[in-house]
C-alpha cells in the first residue's frame, strides 16, 4: 500500500511553497513539496496524492509538459495550475491541457482555499466514480455542448447567441450554495475570467470562469431565488447567462467537446 | 586617374576627332596643292606660248643676238629659273644661262623625256604632257619644267636664211623651268595651319567634354560615393542635395528614397524590438513580482486570522492586504499593456473620460499655450467601452493636436453629441463565406485599411478577381480584369468555384443578377452583381434600423495633415514626428475604436487644422433575432 498524502505542491520559489503549505495546513491537509516537475514525477510514482498544485514556469520541465507527462503515465490525480505569468492564454491552455483549475498568482488565502476545497472534492468524486462504474454519480453535459475545463459549459444556440452555465461536476464539488452573485446585463465577459461567484454554506466563495468572451444579453434570474435549479437541471433550466460571443471562432478551438466524455 | 570616365571619354573623343580632322586635312591640302600646281602650270604654259610667239618673228629674221637678248631678259624674272631653246639634236642654242649655250643634252634628260620616252620621238606633244616636275641637285625646291615644241612651218623653210628644210616637222624645243618654291611654301603653310586647327579643336573638345563630364558625371558620382560611405557608416539621415534632372539625378533621388526607407525600417525594427523587449520585460517583472506578492498576501491573511482579538493590528493588516491586491492589479495591467489583451468593457460616461484625459495632459496644454474648449452634451448616454482604452485614445489625440498647434498655441475644441446613422457606410463585414463556408475575406488586399471581400470573377473568356469594400453600403469594388459591363458576369468562390449568384432574385434597381454571400451568424448580404448600381442589402442590419452613436469630435487649429499622408496616418509606424514619435499612436487608436465596433474619420485642411471624429455605438451590439 502506497503512502497517502492530500496535496503535492510543485513550485520553484520557497516563499510560494511556504504560502501554499500554510494554506494547506490551515485546511488540515497533509502535503509534500518539490521544487521541480521531474522530482514531482518521482514523488507521484512512490506516493499517492489527492491533488497536485503545480506552477507553470518551472526549471527544466514546465507545467504543461508535466501535465502531458502524467497523462501519458495514466495518472489521473487532478492538477491545479498556478503561475505568476497570469495571462488569459495561460489559463485557457492549462484548462485545455487537462488541469482542473487555474489560479493566478498572487492569490489570497480565501481564493486558494476555495480552489483546494473544490479540488479535494473533485478528487473524491473522481475516485468514487471509478469504484462504482455503473452508477451515474455525475450527470455529464449533453454531447453537443462544449466545456472549459471541467467546470463551465456553453451551448451555441441556433440564433448565434450562446448559453453558458456550470457543469453538474462543478456544482457537486461545492457545498450547499448560499448565494449566487451574477454580473449585470451588457457586462462584457472575457474567456477564463471570473463570471459567477457562488457563496457556499461553509463561507467559501467559488468563482466560475466564463467559457468564452462576449456580452451578456440575458440572465437566468430564476437562479437568484432558486439556486437549487443548478443542482436539479444544470444543463437546461439551470443556465446562467445568454451572451453574444465576440471571439467565438478563435476561442471555440480551446474548448473540450462534451461528446468526448462519453466513451 | 586615367581610369576615370572623363579621361576615357576624352581619349575616345580625341582619337575620333584626330581621325576626322586628319582625313579631312589630308584631302583638303591635297586638293589645294593640286589647284595651286594647276594654276602654276597654266601660267607656265601661257608664258611659254608667249615666249614662243614673241620670238617667232625674230627667228624668221634669224636675228640670233636679238633672240638671245630676249631669252636672257625673260630669264631675269625671279619666278623663272631658266629659259632655253634647244634644236632638234638636243643642242642648247639659246639659254638664259649663257654658260649652257652650245651644250648637248642627252635625249634621256628630263626635258626631253616627254617626247623621247619611247626612244622614238613623238612629233605632236599634247599640252597636258608638256609639263614635268623634278628636283635638281643645285636647287632645294621643286622645279616645274615646260617644254614647247617649235614646229616647222612654211614661213620657216621659205625664210631667207634657209636654215630648215621643209621635211622636218619639229625644229626645236622651247624649255622653260620655273621654281615651285612659292607654291611649296604655300602648301607647307596650309599644312601648318591645318595642324594648328586640329590641335586647337582637339584640345578644345577635350576641355569642353572634360568640363561637362566633371560637372554632370564626376561630381554627382563623387556625391553618391560619399553618400554610400555615409550610409555604410550608419548615418541613415544623410541625403544627397542639389540633385540634377538627368539619370544620375534620378539615381540620387532613388538613393535618397532608399536611405529614407532604410531609416524608417530601421526605426520600425527598433520600435518593434523595443515593444517586444518591453513585453518580455513586463512578463518577466510580472512573474518575478507575483511570487513575492503571493507570500505577502498569504502571510498577511494569516496574521489577520491570528490577530482577531486586536482590532488595531487587524486594521493595519487589512491595509496591507488591500494594497497588495492593488499591486496585483497593477502588475496585471502591465501584462495587459504588453500583450494588448481584450478590452475590459463597462458602462462609461464619455464626458467624464474626456475630463480624466484632460487632467493627464493639463501641464502640456499649459506649456504650449493651447486652450481646450469643451462642448459637452450633458444628456450623453453611457456606453459600453473600456474606460482606460478610450481615455488612451483621447490622450493620444490631444497630444497630437497640441503637437500640431506648434509654438504659438491654438484652440482644441472637443464636442460630444448623440447621432443616429444608417448602418450603411458604417457597418463592417468582418467575415463572409460561400455556400461551402470557405472564407471570402482577403487580408492581403485591404480597402481603407480593412480586409476586403474577394470574389473570383468570370466575364466571357476573362477570369480574374474582384475586391469588394467590406463596409456595408459602400459597394466600392475593384476589378482585377477588364470586363464588358454588358456581358453576363459570373461571381465565384475563389476557393471552390461555387457560384455566388442567387438565381432567384433580381437587382431591384437594374434588374440584373444578384450575388448572395453568407455572414456567419448574421444572415446574408446581397448586392447587384452586374455592378451597374450600388444596390446592397443586409436584412439583419437593415432591420436593426438606424443605430445610435455617441460622437466625439476633436478639432484643432494646427498645421493640418497633407493630403498625401491622409491614407497612411492609421498605418502602424507611420510618423511625421521623426525620432519623437513611435508611429503607433493613431494605429493603436484605430485598433481600440475598431475593437469597440466604432469608427474614426479625419478631415484636415493644411494650415487650418484637423478634425478627428469618433463614433462609438450606443446600446447593445447587433444580434440576430
Amino acid at each position: 500500500m502506497k503512502e497517502h498524502k492530500n496535496i503535492l505542491i510543485i513550485d520553484d520559489e520557497q516563499v510560494v511553497i511556504d504560502s501554499i503549505s500554510k494554506i494547506a495546513m490551515m485546511g488540515d491537509y497533509s502535503y509534500e513539496t518539490v521544487m521541480d516537475a521531474q522530482s514531482a514525477l518521482e514523488k507521484i510514482s512512490g506516493e499517492d496524492f489527492d491533488l497536485i498544485i503545480c506552477d507553470i514556469m518551472l526549471p527544466g520541465m514546465d507545467g504543461f509538459q508535466f501535465l502531458s507527462a502524467i497523462e501519458s503515465k495514466r495518472i489521473d490525480t487532478p492538477v491545479i495550475m498556478t503561475t505568476g505569468f497570469s495571462t488569459i492564454e495561460n489559463a485557457v491552455k492549462s484548462l485545455y491541457s487537462g488541469a482542473i483549475e487555474f489560479v493566478p498568482k498572487p492569490f489570497t488565502v480565501d481564493e486558494l482555499t476555495s480552489v483546494i476545497h473544490r479540488g479535494m472534492k473533485y478528487s473524491a468524486l473522481h475516485r468514487m466514480r471509478k469504484l462504482k462504474e455503473d452508477s451515474v454519480l455525475i450527470v455529464p453535459c449533453p454531447a453537443k455542448y462544449l466545456r472549459l475545463g471541467y467546470s463551465a459549459w456553453m451551448n451555441l444556440d441556433f440564433d448565434g447567441s450562446v448559453l453558458i452555465g456550470a457543469t453538474d461536476f462543478f456544482i457537486k464539488t461545492l457545498e450547499q450554495i448560499r448565494k449566487i452573485e451574477l454580473l449585470p446585463i451588457n457586462e462584457i465577459l472575457t474567456q477564463a475570467s471570473s463570471a459567477v461567484k457562488f457563496e457556499t454554506e461553509d463561507g467559501l466563495v467559488h468563482q466560475l470562469y466564463s467559457v468564452i468572451s462576449g456580452t451578456i444579453i440575458e440572465i437566468n434570474e430564476r437562479l437568484l431565488n432558486e439556486p437549487e435549479l443548478l443542482e436539479k437541471d444544470p444543463y437546461f433550466e439551470g443556465w446562467i447567462y445568454r451572451i453574444i460571443p465576440s471571439e467565438l471562432a478563435y476561442e471555440i478551438k480551446l474548448l473540450i467537446p462534451c461528446s468526448s466524455d462519453r466513451t | 586617374m586615367f581610369r576615370t570616365i572623363s579621361y576615357k571619354l576624352i581619349l575616345v573623343v580625341s582619337v575620333t576627332v584626330i581621325l576626322i580632322i586628319g582625313v579631312y586635312s589630308y584631302f583638303n591640302i591635297k586638293s589645294q596643292s593640286d589647284v595651286l600646281q594647276a594654276e602654276v602650270e597654266r601660267h607656265a604654259n601661257q608664258l611659254s606660248e608667249s615666249v614662243k610667239n614673241s620670238t617667232r618673228y625674230v627667228m624668221l629674221l634669224n636675228q640670233r643676238e636679238h633672240i638671245q637678248e630676249m631669252i636672257t631678259s625673260i630669264g631675269n624674272d625671279p619666278a623663272i629659273s631658266n629659259v632655253r631653246i634647244l634644236n632638234k639634236e638636243g643642242e642648247i642654242i639659246y639659254s638664259a644661262k649663257s654658260e649652257e649655250i652650245g651644250k648637248m643634252l642627252d635625249k634621256k634628260a628630263e626635258s626631253c623625256y616627254a617626247c623621247h620616252a619611247e626612244n622614238q620621238a613623238i612629233e605632236k606633244l599634247p599640252i597636258k604632257d608638256r609639263t614635268r616636275i623634278f628636283k635638281s641637285e643645285d636647287n632645294p625646291h621643286r622645279i616645274l619644267g615646260i617644254i614647247n615644241p617649235i614646229y616647222n612651218e612654211k614661213s620657216c623653210y621659205q625664210s631667207d636664211c634657209h636654215a630648215h628644210s621643209s621635211r622636218s616637222k619639229v625644229l626645236g624645243v622651247l624649255d622653260i623651268t620655273m621654281s615651285l618654291a612659292e607654291v611649296d611654301k604655300q602648301i607647307y603653310d596650309n599644312q601648318i595651319r591645318e595642324l594648328i586647327f586640329a590641335l586647337i579643336s582637339i584640345s578644345g573638345i577635350g576641355f569642353i567634354i572634360g568640363f561637362f563630364v566633371k560637372r554632370w558625371v564626376d561630381r554627382p558620382v563623387k556625391e553618391l560615393v560619399k553618400a554610400t560611405d555615409q550610409v555604410a557608416a550608419g548615418n541613415l539621415s544623410y541625403s544627397i542635395k542639389n540633385l540634377s534632372k538627368d539619370e544620375l539625378g534620378t539615381l540620387g533621388k532613388s538613393f535618397n528614397n532608399m536611405t529614407k526607407k532604410l531609416d524608417e525600417t530601421n526605426q520600425q525594427l527598433y520600435q518593434s524590438t523595443k515593444m517586444a523587449s518591453l513585453g518580455q520585460l513586463a512578463a518577466g517583472v510580472a512573474h518575478e513580482i507575483n511570487n513575492p506578492l503571493t507570500g505577502v498576501l498569504t502571510y498577511s491573511s494569516f496574521l489577520l486570522k491570528r490577530t482577531k482579538d486586536n482590532p488595531q493590528i487587524q486594521e493595519d493588516l487589512n491595509v496591507i492586504v488591500r494594497e497588495t491586491v492593488r499591486s496585483r492589479e497593477i502588475v496585471k495591467g502591465l501584462l495587459d499593456f504588453a500583450r494588448q489583451s481584450t478590452p475590459k468593457k463597462s458602462l462609461i460616461d464619455v464626458n467624464e473620460i474626456i475630463n480624466r484625459a484632460e487632467v493627464v495632459i493639463k501641464n502640456q496644454i499649459k506649456l504650449s499655450h493651447v486652450s481646450l474648449v469643451k462642448n459637452f452634451d450633458n444628456s450623453l448616454p453611457r456606453i459600453t467601452a473600456d474606460a482606460n482604452q478610450i481615455q488612451q485614445v483621447f490622450i493620444n489625440l490631444f497630444v497630437n493636436a497640441i503637437d500640431a498647434s506648434g509654438k504659438d498655441g491654438g484652440t482644441i475644441t472637443v464636442t460630444t453629441s448623440q447621432i443616429s446613422a444608417s448602418p450603411k457606410g458604417i457597418t463592417q463585414i468582418k467575415n463572409a463565406v460561400c455556400a461551402k463556408t470557405h472564407s471570402l475575406m482577403d487580408p492581403e488586399h485591404k480597402l481603407g485599411g480593412i480586409p476586403s471581400i474577394k470574389f473570383k470573377i468570370k466575364s466571357g473568356a476573362n477570369e480574374g478577381v474582384l475586391h469588394l469594400d467590406p463596409i456595408y453600403g459602400n459597394h466600392r469594388h475593384y476589378f482585377g480584369i477588364s470586363i464588358d459591363k454588358n456581358s453576363p458576369l459570373n461571381l465565384l468562390c475563389p476557393v471552390c468555384d461555387i457560384s455566388l449568384i442567387d438565381r432567384n432574385s433580381k437587382c431591384p434597381e437594374c434588374g440584373g443578377p444578384v450575388y448572395k454571400i453568407q455572414i456567419p451568424n448574421q444572415g446574408f448580404v446581397e448586392g447587384c452583381a452586374s455592378f451597374k448600381d450600388n444596390w446592397q442589402k443586409w436584412d439583419l442590419i437593415d432591420k436593426a434600423g438606424e443605430r445610435k452613436f455617441v460622437q466625439i469630435e476633436i478639432k484643432d487649429t494646427g498645421c493640418g495633415i497633407p493630403p498625401e499622408n491622409m491614407s497612411k496616418i492609421f498605418e502602424p509606424f507611420f510618423s511625421t514626428k521623426g525620432q519623437r514619435g513611435t508611429g503607433l499612436g493613431l494605429s493603436v487608436i484605430w485598433g481600440i475604436i475598431d475593437n469597440h465596433s466604432g469608427s474614426i474619420s479625419v478631415q484636415s485642411e493644411i494650415g487650418k487644422g484637423t478634425t478627428f471624429s469618433i463614433k462609438l455605438p450606443q446600446g447593445e451590439p447587433v444580434r440576430s433575432i
